[in-house]
């Protein structure tokens, strides 16, 4: 066996707050990885004490790009713990919400993040390579510079229903803030309209509804060779994701999780072996082994949050969720996966689990699935309905799980209240799942599994390969280490 | 993050009207790793000219003044060298969001991190950089406070930091641009007339004013939100929920909850800060007298119950 190199890979520009990855490289590939959240926040921290209801402030500004589901989680639990109930406008109303939020998180990581990587100079050899370069280079891209303003005027949608973005306090327990009126009901019909049209034209050059029926590999390798490469920017990466393999790149774990979302995708945990269980959140906990935290794995009901700046053997502010003990990816591919999408299923056994090509696929797949599904819930409004039930009982005492999945995947809160005060508040953001270091057992996270095997060549010092697995996640370290 | 959608263009194009080019961006730009750090090696060597250094998020000095709350990744260095490093070679060093400006949510309750602002921590001055700091240009800290700090903000202050001579006078005794902080955040308020009648929303998703009743405090909150609006044609209170004065040192730190008005025998306790108080409880108290039918009825709704009367039609 020849000696192994090791390589400390940071900072990580275009993802979403701080990641240190330390890479143990053998023959020419990554042997083993370590992840590194080297930031701490202290919200946990912050909440304790504090009147129930301000997590609807609190919870929200621990991210700047996942805000909204920060806000339905905590409102979640507090519905719980008070016993609130929503009135079927605030329902459509904060669905669209959190549609708009996570659409927007999917794009912005397709056009910002993920493809700026396939035009960099290391590919100049490559056919596609003038194409990417002019498509997708960073900040001066044709096609961040078509999409950031139809973006934009998308998230106008948030200002219309959630009075900006990001930080709003338009989701309540009890529904939404503001009521729609006809007028703003129709204006909402036409921002979709808007953006609906710059994912047909610029996206995907084709009909959102014939993108999610794609069902199988097959099916989308027709569709890729059925244009011009320069037909569609997701068809472009279709062509340069086969010419890289990589479908055969960042391979995570067999286990998918999703508590499901908007009625519109099912719930549950894909084991790997063409089964779906039901997703029991009481099967959760937090291991801290390789944490900087004080004391052991807790059910995040009794977990405590206790930094340990010079814990021993410990290499990240991460703490290691596992459900049932085993290690779990999510995401909009373990989403799709789980929710049964032909097409996910397809690729996810085609490829041996998830990679590298799957999540950015299954990611545009859920945009097209979103928007149809946005035009409907807008049109089922009912102005002159109520938006909002009168707040019940004030929160006193009680212990609540507020479940959301983000862009990034499963996020929960674990509030306990006593007195009407925050008591406990325990969060697993979707990338505390996905970039957990090794726990107790010694068992990698997703992403550090994901990582071994990538291609590292002798010149590299922030190996694009490893980047792209990274940037596939989507991670969001800001709310990881909350 | 807000400041991706500035002006509808996307920060990079919204900044380029006006020649200013992103030296480093960590969500924009294509550098990464020992790329990201050669850049800001030869920043930090004087190799390479930083006309503004911009920094998002409280500076972490915990635990015990180390910063290892906060390590830059791939330079085993804490965040607060690195920022006190870099701005000292730069000509504007500009806060972006209450948590740079003044140590925000972070902290708050017992600030578990040791978070602080650039030149404030909370209100008082001596944050990470110091209260003396002063950067090339002779100016303190900008302090473009807010969470989020509006897009507009962003552009319109990083620009005319670019286009001409910017001098403290253009600051607020906070540090913040008057361009923005002369204003308040209840000037255009879509609520102005349940304001002045003092028809209070009770309850979310009410149309009344949020003063009263539900912790609003855009009559005391530096920043013209409900002028410009958000996101299109958003704001806070146009949506429907309170302002919490975001743009303020120590708002993460209310005495109450944040959508409860705090109040004093029946009286709120944050009255607009220039305004004599028993002036505003007799006014309010005539205002509610003379409150028609109509505004009284449609504070308590979601949707407008009674539309203003008109004027019969003249007959010919």
């Amino acid at each position: 066996m020849s000696a192994s190199t090791r390589l400390i890979v940071g900072p990580f520009n275009r993802v979403e707050g701080d990641l240190e990855v330390t890479l143990d490289i053998r023959d020419g590939a990554v042997a083993e990885a370590r992840v590194t959240a080297p930031l701490y926040r202290g919200f946990e921290q912050i909440l304790l004490g504090r009147p129930a209801g301000d997590a609807l402030v609190i919870a929200p500004r621990i991210c700047g790009i996942c805000s909204v589901s920060q806000s339905v989680a905590a409102a979640r639990a507090l519905a719980q713990v008070s016993g609130a109930d929503m009135p079927a406008n605030g329902r459509l109303a904060g669905d669209l919400i959190l549609a708009c939020e996570n659409a927007a998180d999917h794009l912005t990581h397709f056009i910002l993040f993920f493809s700026p990587d396939l035009a960099r100079a290391c590919y100049a050899e490559r056919p596609w390579f003038a194409a990417a370069r002019r498509r997708f280079a960073a900040n001066e891209g044709e096609c961040t510079r078509a999409l950031l303003p139809a973006r934009a005027r998308f998230l106008h949608l948030l200002g219309l229903l959630a009075g900006k973005w990001p930080h709003s306090l338009a989701l309540q327990p009890g529904g939404v803030t503001k009521a729609v009126d006809p007028a703003e009901r129709v204006r909402l019909l036409a921002i979709l309209a808007e953006f609906r049209e710059a994912l047909e034209t610029i996206v995907f050059a084709d009909r959102l509804e014939a993108i999610a029926a794609l069902d199988t590999v097959a099916a989308l390798e027709a569709w890729t060779d059925a244009a011009a490469p320069d037909q569609g920017d997701f068809r472009l990466f279709l062509h340069i994701a086969r010419d890289l393999e990589l479908d055969r790149l960042g391979r995570g774990p067999s286990v998918m999780a999703s508590s499901g979302s908007f009625g519109l995708f099912q719930s549950g945990v894909w084991d790997g072996s063409g089964r779906v269980t039901p997703f029991e959140p009481a099967a959760i906990t937090e291991d801290v082994a390789s944490a900087w935290m004080a004391g052991s794995a807790a059910a995040p009901f009794a977990g405590l949050t206790l930094p340990a700046p010079d814990k021993p053997d410990a290499y990240s502010w991460c703490k290691a969720p596992r459900l049932d003990g085993r290690v779990v990816e999510v995401g909009a591919l373990a989403r799709q996966v789980v929710d049964g999408h032909p097409l996910a299923r397809a690729m996810i056994a085609a490829d041996g689990g998830g990679s590298v090509r799957s999540r950015v696929v299954a990611r545009l797949l859920e945009l097209a699935r979103l928007i149809p599904a946005m035009e409907d819930w807008a049109r089922s409004l009912r102005p002159g309905e109520p938006f909002c039930l009168a707040p019940g009982e004030p929160v006193a005492e009680g212990a609540a799980l507020g479940l959301v999945e983000a862009a990034r995947g499963t996020l929960g809160h674990w509030l306990t209240a006593r007195d009407g005060r925050i008591d406990g508040y325990q969060i697993i953001a979707p990338t505390t799942w996905n970039f957990s270091p090794r726990d107790g057992t010694g068992t990698p996270g997703a992403l550090e599994q994901a990582l071994v095997g990538t291609p590292v060549r002798p010149d590299e010092t922030t190996p694009v390969a490893v980047q792209q697995v990274v940037r596939s996640f989507d991670p969001c370290m800001v709310c990881t280490v909350h | 993050m807000s400041a991706l959608a500035a002006d509808d263009l996307g920060l990079a194009k919204a900044l380029g009207r006006f020649g200013i080019r992103l030296l480093w961006h960590p969500s924009l730009s294509e550098e990464s790793g020992h790329e990201a750090v050669a850049i800001l090696d030869d920043v930090a060597a004087g190799r390479v000219t930083l006309d503004c250094l911009c920094v998002e998020g409280s500076v972490l000095n915990g635990p015990n003044g180390t910063g290892r709350f906060q390590m830059l990744s791939g330079t085993g260095r804490a965040m607060q060298d690195w920022v006190a490093t870099l701005a000292a070679k730069a000509r504007h060093v500009v806060a972006i969001g209450s948590c740079a400006s003044f140590g925000g949510f972070p902290a708050a309750g017992g600030n578990p991190t040791g978070a602080r602002g650039l030149q404030y921590s909370g209100g008082d001055m001596g944050g990470a950089l110091g209260k003396g700091f002063r950067s090339a240009s002779g100016l303190p800290v900008v302090n473009i406070s807010g969470c989020a700090p509006h897009p507009g903000w962003v552009v319109e202050t990083l620009a005319a930091l670019a286009l001409d001579a910017f001098g403290p006078e253009r600051l607020d005794t906070l540090g913040r641009p008057r361009a923005i902080a002369d204003h308040l955040a209840h000037h255009g308020c879509s609520r102005n007339e349940f304001y002045e009648f003092k028809a209070s929303a009770a309850r979310p998703s009410d149309r009344g004013c949020l003063m009263e009743n539900l912790g609003c405090r855009a009559t005391q909150a530096p920043g013209d939100c409900n002028i410009r609006r958000w996101n299109g044609s958003g704001s806070c209170t146009d949506a429907g929920y309170t302002c919490i004065n975001c743009t303020s040192p120590g708002f993460e730190s209310p005495h109450g909850p944040f959508q409860e008005t705090a109040k004093l025998a029946g009286i709120p306790v944050g009255l607009p800060l220039d305004m004599p108080k028993a002036w505003f409880v007799a006014l309010a108290a005539l205002s509610k007298s003379a409150t028609p039918q109509r505004v009284r009825t449609n504070a308590h709704a979601d949707h407008v119950l009674i539309p203003p009367a008109r004027r019969p039609a003249k007959l010919p």
